[in-house]
């Protein structure tokens, strides 16, 4: 009888129980409940589809054109303000204020832990500008100094994939028969040992909104090379599957870059030099008047994005303190394309016998040695590291003192970010170090001539005293003559590479004593040994262990004086 | 020496007994397991058997407090000094002996002195600290109390979290002496067959 009561009983309170959890999920979930589901068809699937326009029609880009600025000029002869928009945005500036820290930012005016910096170097770096400058490699023009007409369109907006800006031309394409320069080949686009002027006009009639592969052309390619520097940004999502990225998935939504970094007037949203960690109240949805951009994944998946499942509320719960890029990342560099972790210019300068910039790989084929730059390492499915970041970085100036923190090392962006700012979520980072000159005088890091086609450039010389000297002279800073090498530390938020669901970290990759968030402060983690007080553990096993003694104990005697008594009787 | 039974254990007590077992059993060992004394058990089914378990014993104490105070078998907990020593010398020395035990429950007087004290230990510390320690929790993670500024972040928490643990704690030592117990009846499995039947059998 009371087995059946149990049985019964039982059964009511597990309904009970699962009625609570539910209960929680329909008061927490947003206004965007059913909006994803809504999505195909309603957005920008992928290149080309939202434009009425075919512009191998036009007559004015039939060509031949015998300078890229004539394309441009063909170009803004229609769209009278595109040139101008384009000369607003940091693509073509490379420098602005960052609000928040009332600092410039931009290329321009920081350091990287990568090449370093621009300055001195612009004539190389320049192949990644939206621009064209002029092609002696040695004659920067300033960008406010540009005509209209100097303008890149083609680089964003050409879709053959064959365009190519080249190294120390300032951003044009080929504009003669050229020698590919040595360890340069990826960016000239070709396997061969030369390049051939380009058929501009080809260019000009394929173009559309940007693809993946035109934002790509550069961005995958930051750092000098494929996957070089983002770590969740590399050639691998051209056309990346659905486990590489879900929203870019070429069989399912397949976005674009601008289906979040949506543009208006040329300029795009989204930067690392300064986000919103916490985005709130920004959903973007038609006919919802917001500030906000879909760049932040919140704007459309809300701040309880997790449905439909008896733990949705407890997955809900973690967003008040997590990034979604925390658990939807799990790891970066994913896509078969390896990411530069690790960078010591204090090795570079080695020659190999030949006289060409020495060069070591392993048997993957991945670089662990260029003269020009130093030793390498490289990973891939990369763990991120974790830090409370509220979407402010304070980036380190030319000219800046440096000021390494207690494990000797300079940060060029730290970032700012606590528990109790309010501001703040824990998000997922790629750490890059380098070890990089200074000025052991002056105290400042270096600004260096790394690539140029003279001798003061370290890539031909290998002479880093010649390479300072011209580089922090380009700067218009002291230099003092003695230089040394200083460890630096880049932090890279993490944000592409979004994994499906059930590729999301599990729980106990944090909830445990060494796991992802070991040493992350501010919270208490359940499961993180570093959370629970040591008397009071202490105090509860030997509680445990007397009681389990005693009762042992006094059984043995029980048992001891029964057995003897039982003896005794007999 | 004769047996004597007597019907002590109605049918609402030995469910609420024994469902009560099984739900400190899971949270028990659920709760070791999102503490990270072991591994192995997924997380989070752990925490979803700790969730349900913890409602399911949260439903049961209301039915249990409301049954007390309906029936007033909460008399049975009320302190008394009554054979306080002799029961005590006979768990520390008469019960080596064989002797019987001084007590005698009745309907009326289940519990002796000290089984009432430790019951009353139980209900009125225990239990209630791991019932508010583990609402609060649920309170300020799952942000049902939004303007819940000592929540917010972590110190709040930690300190619920801690007397949670303290509340654990307590509750295996309360476990591992209560089981030992329930073997000292007139047979060893006496006690468990009156939980079991509600026929407890004493010696007079």
């Amino acid at each position: 009888m009371w087995m059946r009561l149990l049985v019964v009983a039982g059964l009511h309170l597990g309904l009970a129980a699962l009625g609570a959890p539910s209960a929680l999920a329909n008061t927490t979930a947003g206004p965007q409940a059913g909006l994803l589901q809504s999505w195909n068809g309603v957005l920008p699937q992928s290149r080309g589809r939202w434009t009425p326009v075919d512009h191998k029609a036009f007559k004015e880009l039939a060509g031949p054109f015998k300078t890229p600025e004539a394309v441009t000029r063909a170009c803004i002869g229609c769209h009278t303000q595109a040139a101008r928009q384009v000369k607003t945005t940091i693509h073509w500036t490379w420098s602005k204020r960052d609000p928040a820290t009332g600092r410039m930012v931009g290329k321009k005016n920081v350091f990287n832990t990568f090449c370093a910096n621009i300055t001195s170097n612009e004539q190389f770096c320049t192949m990644c500008h939206v621009g064209y400058g002029d092609t002696d490699p040695n004659k920067f023009v300033p960008f406010e100094a540009r005509a209209d007409d100097h303008v890149d369109c083609l680089v964003c907006h050409e879709q053959t994939g064959d365009y190519h800006k080249i190294p120390f031309l300032g951003g044009n394409p080929a504009p003669r028969h050229m020698m590919v320069r040595p360890g340069c080949a990826e960016f000239y686009g070709t396997d061969k040992a030369y390049v051939d002027p380009p058929d501009l006009a080809k260019f000009a009639q394929s173009v559309t909104a940007p693809s993946r592969q035109n934002c790509g052309g550069c961005h995958f390619y930051g750092g000098g090379g494929d996957g070089v520097k983002h770590g969740d940004l590399d050639t691998s999502l051209i056309a990346p599957s659905h486990a590489l990225d879900v929203h870019m998935d070429v069989k399912g939504l397949n976005f674009t870059c601008e289906t979040c970094h949506i543009t208006s007037d040329h300029a795009l949203t989204g930067g690392h030099y300064h986000l919103d960690a916490k985005p709130e109240n920004i959903t973007y949805q038609r006919g919802n008047p917001h500030g906000g951009d879909p760049v932040a994944c919140r704007s459309c998946h809300g701040d309880a994005p997790h449905k439909g499942r008896d733990f949705s509320p407890t997955l809900n719960m973690h967003t008040a303190s997590l990034a979604c890029q925390t658990c939807h990342i799990p790891e970066f560099a994913r896509g078969k394309v390896p990411t530069k972790m690790t960078w010591d210019y204090a090795s570079a300068g080695k020659f190999a016998p030949n006289g060409t910039p020495l060069t070591i790989d392993d048997k993957r084929g991945d670089n662990l040695y260029w003269g020009v730059k130093g030793d390498f390492t490289w990973g891939r499915n990369v763990v991120p590291a974790y830090r409370w970041f509220n979407g402010t970085e304070r980036w380190m100036n030319m000219g800046d003192k440096l000021a390494p923190g207690a494990d000797g090392v300079a940060e060029v962006n730290s970032i700012e970010g606590s528990p109790t700012d309010g501001k703040s979520r824990i998000w997922p980072f790629k750490i890059m170090k380098n070890n990089q000159p200074y000025d052991t005088v002056n105290n400042t890091l270096a600004v260096f001539h790394s690539f140029g086609l003279d001798d003061d450039a370290f890539a031909m010389s290998g002479n880093w005293q010649k390479a300072i000297a011209a580089g922090m002279k380009a700067a218009g800073l002291p230099y003092s003559g003695q230089y040394g090498f200083m460890h630096t530390r880049m932090y890279w938020p993490i944000t592409h590479m979004v994994a499906p669901a059930k590729d999301a970290v599990p729980c106990g990759q944090c909830h445990t004593g060494n796991g992802r968030l070991a040493g992350v402060p501010g919270l208490y983690l359940p499961g993180r040994g570093s959370d629970h007080l040591p008397w009071l553990e202490t105090l509860g096993k030997l509680a445990v262990l007397l009681s389990l003694i005693g009762v042992l104990g006094h059984a043995g005697i029980r048992i001891l004086l029964w057995l003897r008594r039982r003896g005794g009787k007999r | 020496m004769t047996i004597e039974r007597a019907y002590l254990f109605k049918r609402f007590e030995r469910f609420w007994h024994w469902s009560q077992a099984a739900l400190v059993f899971i949270l028990l060992a659920s709760g070791l397991r999102l503490h990270g004394v072991y591994g192995g058990l997924h997380f989070l089914t752990a925490l979803r058997l700790h969730l349900y378990a913890a409602w399911g014993v949260s439903l049961l104490w209301v039915f249990a407090i409301f049954w007390h105070f309906t029936t007033g078998e909460w008399k049975q907990y009320v302190p008394t000094r009554n054979k306080i020593g002799a029961v005590a010398r006979h768990y520390a020395w008469g019960m080596f002996l064989g002797e019987h035990h001084p007590h005698h429950p009745t309907p009326q007087h289940k519990q002796n002195a000290l089984q009432r004290l430790a019951y009353l230990w139980l209900k009125l510390m225990i239990n209630p600290l791991l019932w508010i320690s583990g609402i609060l929790l649920l309170l300020a993670t799952y942000n049902w109390l939004p303007a819940a500024a000592w929540a917010a972040p972590g110190r709040g928490i930690a300190l619920a979290a801690w007397a949670h643990t303290a509340g654990a704690y307590l509750m295996m030592v309360f476990v591992i002496v209560h089981i030992y117990l329930a073997t000292t009846g007139v047979t060893p499995l006496a006690h468990i067959e009156a939980m079991i039947t509600g026929w407890e059998a004493s010696e007079k």
